[in-house]
């Protein structure tokens, strides 16, 4: 007998993909992220479906635009970027919270979005990238006609 | 391990002060550097506008509170959920002797800068020995 597994969340498929990307990111002990803490990678990340566009935000405090590198093939969403140490010399660091290095991060979308339609602004310290869907898995209308 | 950028706890600290409004804060990631002339505060703040940050600084406290508007629509459904968007608020108690008509701050890419120079009483002084 087959076990079928009834899907009804639309984003089911992404969250699993999440789930597996943190397995392998455990697995591997997240040194390709440049940065230790184990779990989901930098940045972290809010994703909406806003019509037919996804919403990824993500906050990036003192990254500059020209150290951000954000690329999109199909599904998958490429955040590339570094957050450099600030070259100070001659000082103590009483706390030192806020880490820097080079990360990246690779997001599954649910569909396809147009890669030419992908608009990406940054505005204080917080990264805001508009996906619009492709074509291909926009729902059409059909119309009918009587006969 | 150490902390990275990608931890944005809520505030779990003793707040002094019960504030009015009921909404939930987070404690910005901080790094406090020490040079011989000033204390540096660099604080990430994402979403926060230079005009929008609060500071101060009474009987050694620091006080940093800055405002973040809503920038996600409501009742949305998330994909992701990752973090939390709220104010950002941490208190210090600073030790060293500061200058306080000379604390000045500066905003900009979602991180607060804070320059709190040393009282000329603090700083160290380099004392020469002649030779007898």
């Amino acid at each position: 007998m087959m076990m079928i597994r009834r899907v009804n969340e639309p984003f089911a498929g992404l969250r699993f993909r999440n789930e597996m990307d943190r397995l392998w990111s455990n697995f591997f002990g997240q040194q390709a992220n440049g940065c230790e803490c184990a779990g989901r990678g930098y940045p972290n990340l809010n994703v909406w479906e806003d019509g037919e566009a996804y919403i990824a935000e993500a906050e990036v405090p003192g990254i500059k635009l020209e150290d951000l590198e954000i690329s999109v093939v199909d599904d998958e969403l490429t955040i590339k970027g570094e957050r450099k140490a600030c070259g100070c010399e001659d000082v103590t660091y009483h706390r030192r919270e806020r880490g820097v290095g080079s990360f990246s991060r690779v997001l599954h979308l649910p569909a396809e979005v147009d890669p030419e339609k992908v608009e990406a602004t940054l505005s204080n310290g917080v990264l805001t990238i508009k996906l619009a869907k492709a074509q291909a898995v926009l729902p059409r209308k059909i119309e009918v006609t009587a006969g | 391990m150490t902390t990275c950028a990608i931890d944005k706890p809520a505030n779990t600290e003793v707040v002094r002060a019960e504030r009015t409004q009921s909404e939930r804060y987070y404690r910005p990631n901080v790094d406090i550097i020490e040079s011989t002339e000033e204390l540096t505060v660099h604080a990430d703040v994402p979403g926060v506008k230079a005009d929008d940050v609060g500071i101060s600084f009474e009987n050694g406290t620091l006080t940093i509170h800055g405002k973040v508007n809503k920038r996600t629509p409501e009742n949305v459904n998330y994909a992701l959920n990752e973090y939390g968007v709220g104010d950002f608020y941490r208190t210090f108690q600073v030790s060293e002797k500061i200058d306080s008509a000379k604390i000045s701050a500066e905003c900009a890419d979602g991180v607060l800068t804070l320059h709190l120079p040393k009282a000329e009483a603090a700083r160290p002084r380099k004392i020469d020995v002649k030779t007898g």
